[in-house]
């Protein structure tokens, strides 16, 4: 089996923020009117997760995937992000449909600005990554992971990075 | 290369020998439709390999989209406390697309368990630890959907369809059949 290098390594991507790099602020809409920023978790673990599209099949999803594990990042204090370029009212759908537990934010406008500074916008094809970040308490990047695009990375990097935080 | 975190063992319920050359792990969702498709692949690639082959079923019930997911996997937990796991596993997959309560029930009164005793079980949730377990076991190891399978301890991300199974469970046993080189 073979996975082309631009499957793997997006296209045109820069690289992920590393490990000990503060992760950048930033505020989006996570609902229609309504606006969340990174700063709002300081003093928390939080889970960045970016996914190419709302709306990809089930069972097999990562985001589905996720809010059946919420309860495992919640032992460690986490709190999940989902962030993709689909917009508010995608999300609200999308949410409302998957019974979804967590905020999906809206990196909608400017278009992918937010995967941008993070290193994981997918510039060929105008979507984000799939690619997660820890980030600790201090808002710090702990742990970044790019998954090529078409595997769900799952949750074991999550919680290895969460279980290495100092307390 | 995701592993297998949790080792099989004897807590586990396989088919197949200890010594086989291959063990797969399956992660799966009774109430998951891709899981059933998979149920019958996997009893295809079973009878192919016989003996060669070890498989594992662990549970991964999806219980926010799959309502009768946890109660189906804790009937299964129930029968193998009865010595009958793989026939209610075996069963639940068959009529997947009636899971309820009323089922479960019917099933276990054909394989010939106590009716009240699954009710209580399934009413104090007596086997949740166990299915928990598992589930978040397979968390640990990077499962990431159902079902999901580990071949010889690592997550097999590849097509579980027959003709792509029967070819990776085959060279699988061809490399653990040959002698090792010192």
């Amino acid at each position: 089996m073979t996975v082309s290098t631009n499957e793997s390594q997006g296209t045109g991507a820069g690289t992920l923020l590393a490990p000990g790099t503060k992760a950048p602020e930033f505020t989006l809409p996570y609902a229609p009117g309504q606006t969340f920023s990174l700063s709002e978790l300081r003093g928390k673990p939080v889970i960045l997760a970016f996914y190419p599209a709302d709306w990809s099949p089930t069972c097999g999803d990562q985001i589905g995937l996720y809010n059946e594990i919420l309860p495992e990042f919640q032992k460690f204090g986490a709190e999940l992000l989902g962030i993709s370029v689909d917009g508010p009212w995608c999300h609200k759908a999308f949410i409302e449909n998957r019974k979804l537990r967590f905020k999906l934010l809206a990196d909608f406008e400017p278009k992918g600005a937010v995967a941008r500074q993070y290193g994981a916008y997918r510039g060929a094809d105008g979507i984000s990554e799939r690619a997660l970040f820890v980030i600790d308490k201090n808002g710090v990047i702990a742990w970044s992971y790019l998954s090529p695009i078409r595997v769900n990375p799952g949750a074991d990097g999550i919680l290895e990075a969460l279980e290495k935080l100092p307390k | 290369m995701t592993k297998l975190k949790i080792p099989v063992s004897a807590d586990d319920h396989a088919e197949g020998p200890e010594s086989a050359a291959v063990t797969l792990v399956e992660y799966g969702d009774y109430e998951c439709p891709h899981c059933g498709r998979a149920y019958a692949i996997v009893k295809r690639i079973q009878k192919h390999f016989g003996k060669r082959l070890r498989f594992v079923f662990r549970n991964f019930p999806l219980t926010q989209s799959h309502p009768n997911a946890e109660a189906a996997a804790e009937s299964a937990e129930f029968a193998a406390a009865h010595g009958k796991f793989w026939e209610m596993h075996d069963l639940l997959f068959e009529n997947q697309e009636q899971l309820d309560s009323g089922l479960f029930l019917d099933l276990a009164r054909k394989l010939g368990l106590s009716t009240p005793a699954l009710s209580l079980a399934l009413e104090e949730e007596h086997f949740a630890d166990r299915v928990r377990a598992d589930f978040s076991g397979g968390v640990r190891s990077g499962v990431n959907g159902t079902p999901t399978f580990f071949l010889n301890g690592v997550r097999y991300d590849g097509s579980w369809e027959f003709p792509e199974l029967l070819l990776t469970v085959d060279e699988a046993v061809e490399t653990s059949s040959q002698p090792t080189q010192h």
